[in-house]
C-alpha cells in the first residue's frame, strides 16, 4: 500500500468532537490569587484547602515549565486561559438534559439502568462533576465515590490527610498549577477488607473554549481492599489548543490493590496540527503497605501532546507495581509517556509493558525510570518496550533510565521496533480485508498484551477506539 | 472460461519476468504450473492477486469476465480469488480465529451478507483444523506466529476451506511438507473441488498431483507457458528435468 493510501486510511476520525450548547458560568481568562480565592469560595472550602491552594500558587510562580520531554509546542499563555467554567445549574436537584444527552452521545452510561450495569460513573463537565451514579449501592458496601469537591465537605479529614501526600504541590510545574486551581475530579475511599462491588469510572469532558481542565483524583484503598477504576476523556474539536493538567494520586495500604485504567481520547488536533488538547498529567501511586499492588493501564489515542508518566512508589515490602500502556499517535500528535517505578521496599516487583504506535507525521516516545534504592533487596523489574511504525514519516523513541543501587536487584529490559509491513497488509487484503481494517487488526495484535489487562467491558471499547482512530471515514 | 490470461507481460525492477503469457482455466478444472526456479510462477500468482511492485506492461487477466488487473487486492479476494502463499507472513498477536472472522466479515459484507455468527464460525474452524491434523489450540495462536513451515502451509489451506473462494492459486502448497501432511493438504483441496471452482497449483513435484489429479499441467519458461500437457507431463519433468520437456519449445 502506498504512503498516500496509508495516510488516507489513517486520516482523522474524531467522533467526540461536538460542542454542547449550554449556559456556563465562567471566570474571565487570567490567573492570580483572586481567581484562586474565587474557586475556593465557590466550593465553600475549609481554610486549610484555601491556604494549600495559595501555597501551591506561590510555588508555581517560581517554577518553570519542563522542557526535557521529546515534544515541541509554542509557549502557553497562562494568563489567556480560563480557570473556572461550570454549566449553570437549573435547580439544585435536576440535571440539565443537555448534559445527559452529551454523555449519552459519548456512550457514557449515565443512567443507572443502562447496559453497563456493573459500572458506576462520575461525569465531570469542564470544571465540575455533574452527576454520579450508583452512589447508594456503593454506600451499602461502605465505598465512597463522589466528586472531590463533595469529599472536601463531607470527609475533610480524609482529604486533608491524603491530598498531596503522593504528588506534593511542588512536585512539578503542572502539578503545582493543578494544586492551585483544581476544580473537580473524583474521590474514592474503599474501606478495610472491602472488594468494591462495581467498576468505578469517571468521564472527563472539556466543553467550553479556552478552558483549562485541572481535575484532581484521589483514590485510597484501605488495608486488604480492592478497587478497579477507569477514566475516559473527550473534548470538542477546536482550532486553539486546550490545556488539561490533571493530578491523580493513588494510595494502596497494606494488602490493597488498585487497578487504574485510562482510555484517553482528547481531541488530537487536525492533520496539520491545529488545535488539540495538551495533556500534561501527573499520575502517581503509593504502595504504602506490605503486599500492596497498583496497576496502571492506559490506552492513549487522543491529545495533540501527551506528557504523562503514571508511576508507582513501591514502599511496602513485597508490593507490586504495573504499567501497561498503548500509545497511538497519528497526524501531528506527539506523545512522551512512560512510567517511573521507584523500588524502596524489599522484594518489590514491577512490570512495564509499553506499546507505542506511530503513524502519519507523529512522534511517539517512551520514557521510563526504574529506580532501585539501596534498601530494596530482592527487587525485580521487567520492562518490555515495543514500537510499531506505520509509514515513513513518523518517529518512535525510547528513553529508558535504570538506576539500580542494590546489587541484589534484578532489572530486565527488552525493546523492539517494527513496522507494519507491506507483506502483512497484502496478506490481509488478499483475504478480502480492506486496508483500514487490516491496519487496525495488525495494530490490535501488537497491543494484545495490554488490552488483556483492561477490565473486560473496556477492552472492547479500547479495541473499537483504536479501530476508529485508525479508520478513515467514520463519524 | 473462469480465468483468461492473454499476452500478460510483467516486469520487476525493469526486468521482464512474464512475457506474453496466455493461460485459460475453465470452471471445475485443476491446473498445475511447473517451471524452474525463478521462472516467474510466484510472480504470476502475485500479479493476479494484486501485489505491489510488479509492472504490468501489456496484457489482461479476467476472472469470470472481470478485469482483475484494475481491481484492488481486497476486491479481487471479494471476487473469489484466493492465494495460498509460498511464504505466509506472521501477524503477531492476531489469533487465527480473529483473522478468519475479520476476513469472513469483510468477504460477506462485500456480498451483502450478514456476519457469520461466532458459534458457527468456531464450529467450522474446528472441523477444518481437525481435517488438517492441527491441534485444538491452533486457532488461538497468532497468525503464522512461530509456526513451522508445514503448519504455515496447512494454515493457508485452513483459511481456504473457511473462506470458500471460487478460484484458488496454491503457490507450492507441498514444499516442506512431510508425506502425511501432504496427504492432509491434498484432502483439503479435494474437499473444495467443485464444478464451479477452479485451482492453479504451483509445484515442483509430481507427488501432490498424485493426490490432486490435475486436468492440465503447464511449464512456465521464458516468461510464458512453454509447454502444456496431461498429468503425465509432471512425471516426464521429474524423470528428465526441464530440458527434456522444453526441447524445441519457444524459449
Ligand atoms: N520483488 C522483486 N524484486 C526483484 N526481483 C524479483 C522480485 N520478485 C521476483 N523477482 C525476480 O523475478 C524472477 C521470478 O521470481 P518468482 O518468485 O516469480 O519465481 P518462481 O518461479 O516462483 O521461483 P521458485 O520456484 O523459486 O519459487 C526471479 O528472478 C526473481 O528474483
Ligand atoms: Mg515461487
Amino acid at each position: 500500500m502506498s504512503t498516500a493510501e496509508l495516510d488516507a486510511a489513517l486520516s482523522q476520525a474524531y467522533e467526540a468532537g461536538f460542542v454542547t450548547d449550554i449556559e456556563t458560568e465562567t471566570l474571565p481568562p487570567g490567573l492570580d490569587e483572586k481567581v484562586i480565592e474565587y474557586i475556593s469560595v465557590k466550593k465553600n472550602e475549609p481554610d486549610f484547602l484555601r491556604q494549600w491552594r495559595l501555597n501551591a500558587f506561590h510555588r508555581w510562580q517560581t517554577m518553570r515549565e519542563p522542557r526535557w520531554a521529546h515534544v515541541h509546542y509554542e509557549p502557553i499563555d497562562y494568563q489567556g486561559l480560563i480557570y473556572y467554567a461550570a454549566p449553570k445549574r437549573r435547580s439544585e436537584t435536576e440535571i440539565d438534559p443537555k448534559l445527559l444527552e452529551t454523555y449519552e452521545k459519548l456512550g457514557v452510561p449515565v443512567h443507572e439502568r443502562a447496559a453497563l450495569a456493573g459500572v458506576a460513573v462520575d461525569a465531570v463537565f469542564d470544571s465540575v462533576s455533574v452527576l454520579t451514579t450508583f452512589k447508594d449501592k456503593l454506600a451499602e458496601a461502605g465505598v465512597i465515590f463522589c466528586p472531590i469537591s463533595e469529599a472536601v465537605q463531607k470527609y475533610p479529614e480524609l482529604v486533608q490527610k491524603y491530598l498531596g501526600s503522593v504528588v506534593p504541590p511542588g512536585d512539578n510545574f503542572f502539578a503545582a498549577l493543578n494544586s492551585a486551581v483544581f476544580s473537580d475530579g473524583s474521590f474514592v475511599y474503599v474501606p478495610k477488607g472491602v472488594r468494591c462491588p462495581l467498576e468505578l469510572s469517571t468521564y472527563f469532558r472539556i466543553n467550553t473554549a479556552r478552558t483549562g481542565q485541572f481535575e484532581r483524583t484521589l483514590i485510597i484503598a484501605d488495608e486488604g481492599s480492592y478497587v478497579s477504576y477507569l477514566e475516559g476523556c473527550t473534548a470538542p474539536m477546536r482550532d486553539e489548543h486546550q490545556l488539561h493538567a490533571a493530578v491523580v494520586e493513588l494510595i494502596a495500604l497494606e494488602g490493597a490493590e488498585i487497578r487504574y485504567s485510562t482510555v484517553q481520547n482528547w481531541y488530537p488536533g487536525d492533520e496539520e496540527g491545529r488545535g488539540g488538547v495538551y495533556n500534561f498529567v501527573t499520575k502517581r501511586g503509593l504502595c504504602a503497605g506490605r503486599g500492596a499492588k497498583i496497576s496502571w493501564t492506559q490506552v492513549e489515542t487522543g491529545s495533540a501532546i501527551t506528557w504523562k508518566y503514571p508511576s508507582v512508589i513501591l514502599k511496602g515490602d513485597d508490593s507490586v507495581g504495573e504499567f501497561y500502556s498503548v500509545a497511538l499517535t497519528r497526524g501531528r500528535q506527539q506523545a512522551d509517556t512512560g512510567t517511573k517505578m521507584i523500588h524502596l521496599g524489599r522484594n518489590t516487583r514491577s512490570t512495564i509493558v509499553s506499546k507505542g504506535i506511530a503513524a502519519g507525521h507523529s512522534q511517539n516516545a517512551y520514557r521510563g525510570l526504574v529506580r532501585i534504592n539501596p534498601g530494596a533487596s530482592g527487587a525485580r523489574n521487567y520492562t518490555q518496550c515495543d514500537s510499531l511504525l506505520i509509514g515513513p514519516h513518523c518517529g518512535a523513541h525510547t528513553f529508558p533510565y535504570i538506576e539500580s543501587r542494590n546489587p541484589r536487584a534484578i532489572v530486565e529490559h527488552e525493546a523492539s521496533t517494527s513496522r507494519v509491513s507491506e507483506e502483512q497488509l497484502f496478506y490481509c487484503r488478499q483475504r478480502g480485508i480492506d486496508p483500514e481494517r487490516a491496519v487496525a487488526l495488525i495494530v490490535g495484535g501488537f497491543c494484545k498484551d495490554v488490552f488483556q489487562k483492561l477490565p473486560l467491558e473496556f477492552a472492547v471499547e479500547a479495541g473499537k477506539l483504536l479501530e476508529v482512530s485508525l479508520e478513515g471515514s467514520v463519524g | 472460461m473462469m480465468l483468461t490470461i492473454r499476452n500478460l507481460t510483467v516486469a520487476v525492477e525493469g526486468r521482464r519476468i512474464l512475457d506474453g503469457l496466455d493461460l485459460d482455466i475453465a470452471a471445475g478444472e485443476v491446473h498445475a504450473l511447473m517451471g524452474p526456479n525463478g521462472a516467474g510462477k510466484s510472480t504470476l500468482a502475485n500479479v493476479l492477486a494484486g501485489r505491489e511492485g510488479y509492472e504490468v506492461l501489456e496484457g489482461k487477466a479476467l476472472l469470470d469476465g472481470q478485469d482483475l488487473l484494475t481491481m484492488e487486492p481486497e476486491a479481487r479476494a471479494q471476487a473469489g480469488l484466493f492465494l495460498s502463499f509460498q511464504h505466509p507472513v506472521e501477524i503477531p498477536g492476531v489469533s487465527n480465529l480473529q483473522f478468519l472472522r475479520t476476513a469472513l466479515d469483510c468477504l460477506r459484507k462485500a456480498r451483502g451478507e450478514p456476519p457469520l455468527d461466532s458459534a458457527a464460525l468456531l464450529r467450522a474452524a474446528r472441523e477444518a483444523a481437525q481435517l488438517l491434523g492441527l491441534p485444538a489450540d491452533f486457532l488461538k495462536r497468532g497468525v503464522n506466529e512461530g509456526f513451522s513451515g508445514g503448519e504455515k502451509k496447512r494454515n493457508e489451506i485452513l483459511q481456504m476451506l473457511l473462506l470458500e473462494p471460487r478460484f484458488v492459486i496454491l503457490d507450492e502448497p507441498d514444499s516442506g511438507l512431510d508425506v502425511d501432511a501432504l496427504k492432509l493438504v491434498a484432502a483439503g483441496v479435494n474437499r473444495l473441488r467443485r464444478p464451479d471452482r477452479a485451482f492453479l497449483i504451483i509445484t515442483h513435484y509430481p507427488r501432490i498431483l498424485e493426490y490432486v489429479r490435475p486436468d492440465r499441467v503447464h511449464v512456465l519458461h521464458g516468461g510464458r507457458i512453454a509447454r502444456s500437457g496431461e498429468a503425465e507431463l509432471a512425471h516426464q519433468i521429474e524423470a528428465g528435468g526441464y530440458a527434456a520437456v522444453l526441447e524445441g519449445s519457444v524459449a
